[in-house]
């Protein structure tokens, strides 16, 4: 699976600033992000790691610098463009639709892949129909995967914590995406939900093969994943590389092995033994 | 979410998806449709001619809960919009000679339009003073159509005449009446259609988290202008209807405070949902009628003043005490009443 040969860059960052009147949120980042792994980014609190997912996802402009996706310059891209292209990403602090219910908050998602428009969809007949129909068996396709049957036409509103965590990672799926940006899919859970939601990162990035033979993000897996995450155990369990920020700038990059040994890091991150 | 009597199954995503779902539900569809279009058989004429206003509100008030209680952008110019479409039709059949089945849909078409040039400052303005940008609209609206006398009429309005289906009249109360109820249950399937497809999923996610929606790939600049066209066709359809039934346009007849008594029919009916804006429009229709029918025994017995009062104060209590006590409206209290019934006795 993991053969060195077919890596290649997705997503080159290149020299990203982004400063907020005097704080430097980011300066001068530049990291790879390869097909075929699951790289983590990591630091302490403040050092600018979601700042960076919110660049690559088009939340913030930043000042300087440019991001690739494959040779397209994405920094200061319209985010639902960046959507169109195959970015996807949950948030820290779950955003999602709270009014509608699980099922149509996935499918709200697909609207990328839609084609009607409000004129098919006041007649609800033919072309919007079979889309309608078309879309919402890939949306129980991305149901059935994250064993989240039970809450499908319940509003996500009224839903528990951990629950809303795994709505929101359905949608991101529902785009389709060539890079998934996870932030924080962890926080605030317990060891049992944690050990689920890792189980459901994994299987997302191996792909399920036949399981979902129509569903192409479900089958052939999301290859490059990059997460954000606190808990070290998680990181150097399922990332390949980490990368470090500290105070907007990367510290050091490397395997999980590189890292843990890497002075500076633990510095910086880990704590120096008293 | 409405739970289904036990036993109803769906055998695939298109079943699952329809609107009418059991027997029952079509039955008491049935009835609410062959009571409504006997009303004219055996209502008085008052009665009917409330139940046609009703009608007219009704088509405004999808139109506002599609762009305020789905893409939650609040507009307080709706009667402005209304007022657009209401002139348009009058001048399209008084001046233009156009007949009446082409100039409405134009005159739905042109409120529209004018609601996407108001609707532009909504990417950049938000809440409160989207709020205000939509009270400025109505504003300037209402003072165009006094100022093109030559086209509006100014203050003295323009006649309109009787209105005609393909050489068949209108004239008639009970026709028009058909009329407008033929309409009212095409804009609610189409509200409905348009709000359970991919427009009216944007449109709440827009509402509910616009950040999360671009990001998901929303175009919300785009969404936005075609919550304001599709709200502001309705609202412009409603508009040219209440003209032609009353053959006249006037400014009188589209108030700045019908702008506000919508918005109190969504909140009473229910934000966002297509029966609460019907629900809605009923009630406060009703209550404001009921004003008018108790309020001059009143005034013979507490002082003049107050029949004036009571037709502000009676549905704008009922308002308050939706807000306070089921802030979610009468369409979620109907739906706990029927999940209550269908999980009885538990």
């Amino acid at each position: 699976m993991n053969d060195v040969a077919d890596k290649e860059t997705v997503l080159r960052i290149e020299n990203v600033s982004l400063s907020f009147g005097g704080v430097n949120a980011l300066s001068g980042v530049s990291l790879d992000v390869n097909n075929n792994e699951i790289l983590a980014i990591i630091g302490p609190n403040g050092a600018g790691k979601t700042a960076l997912l919110n660049c690559i996802s088009g939340f913030y402009k930043p000042q300087r610098g440019q991001i690739y996706f494959h040779e397209t310059k994405i920094a200061r891209q319209r985010p639902d463009r960046l959507a169109r292209m195959g970015i996807a990403r949950t948030f820290q602090n779950i955003e999602l639709y709270t009014g509608l219910s699980t099922q149509d908050n996935i499918m709200a998602a697909r609207h990328v892949f839609m084609k009607q428009n409000f004129v098919d969809g006041a007649l609800y007949y033919g072309r919007s129909r079979r889309e309608e129909i078309k879309h919402r068996q890939t949306v129980e396709e991305i149901i059935d995967f994250l064993e989240i049957q039970s809450i499908r036409k319940q509003v996500v509103e009224a839903l528990p914590y951990g629950l809303r965590k795994r709505v929101e990672l359905g949608r991101a799926l529902a785009l389709e995406p060539k890079v998934l940006l996870l932030d924080e899919p962890m926080a605030g859970m317990n060891l049992e939900e944690k050990e689920d939601i890792a189980r459901f990162i994994l299987d997302v990035y191996e792909g399920q093969g036949d399981t979902y033979p129509d569903n192409p993000v479900l089958r052939d897996g999301i290859r490059s994943i990059i997460l954000v995450e606190h808990d070290m155990g998680v990181v150097m369990d399922i990332a390949e590389r980490i990368a470090v920020l500290n105070f907007g700038r990367k510290i050091a990059e490397g395997t999980p092995d590189q890292i843990k040994s890497d002075p500076e890091v633990i510095e910086a991150y880990l704590g120096q033994e008293a | 979410m409405i739970r289904l009597p036990s036993g109803t199954y769906a055998q695939d995503y298109g079943q699952d998806a329809a609107l009418v779902r059991t027997k029952a539900n079509w039955a008491f569809l049935a009835i609410v449709i062959v009571f409504v279009f006997t009303i004219p058989q055996w209502a008085s004429n008052s009665f009917l001619a409330l139940s046609t206003v009703i009608g007219i509100t009704i088509i405004s008030a999808h139109g506002l809960n599609i762009l305020t209680g789905n893409c939650g952008l609040v507009s307080l110019g709706h009667s402005g919009f209304m007022m657009v479409g209401g002139y348009a039709l009058a001048i399209l059949c008084a001046k233009g000679g156009l007949p009446f089945w082409l100039a409405l849909p134009i005159s739905g078409l042109m409120a529209g339009v004018v609601g996407i040039i108001f609707g532009l400052p909504s990417l950049r303005i938000k809440g409160f003073y989207l709020i205000m940008a939509t009270v400025a609209a109505y504003f300037i609206i209402h003072w165009l159509v006094l100022q093109f006398r030559s086209l509006t009429g100014g203050t003295e309005g323009l006649r309109v005449p009787s209105p005609d289906l393909f050489g068949l009249s209108l004239k008639d109360r009970a026709h028009y009446f058909y009329f407008v109820m033929v309409l009212v249950v095409i804009a609610t399937i189409v509200a409905k259609n348009i709000l359970r497809t991919r427009a009216g999923r944007a449109f709440v996610a827009i509402r509910d988290n616009d950040l999360a929606a671009e990001v998901m790939g929303v175009n919300l600049f785009s969404y936005k202008l075609q919550a304001f066209f599709i709200g502001n066709v309705f609202a412009g359809i409603a508009g040219g209807l209440s003209v032609q039934y009353y053959l006249y346009a006037n400014v009188e007849q589209f108030p700045f405070f019908d702008s506000v008594w919508l918005l109190g029919m969504l909140i009473v009916g229910g934000m966002g949902s297509v029966s609460g804006a019907i629900y809605g429009a009923i009630a406060i229709k009703l209550l404001q009628q009921l004003a008018t029918k108790i309020g001059p025994p009143l005034a013979d017995l507490v002082n003049p003043q107050a029949a004036v009062g009571l037709g502000l104060i009676l549905p704008s209590l009922a308002i308050i005490l939706f807000l306070i006590f089921a802030p979610r409206g009468i369409s979620h209290i109907w739906e706990r009443l029927r999940n209550y019934y269908q999980a009885w006795p538990f």
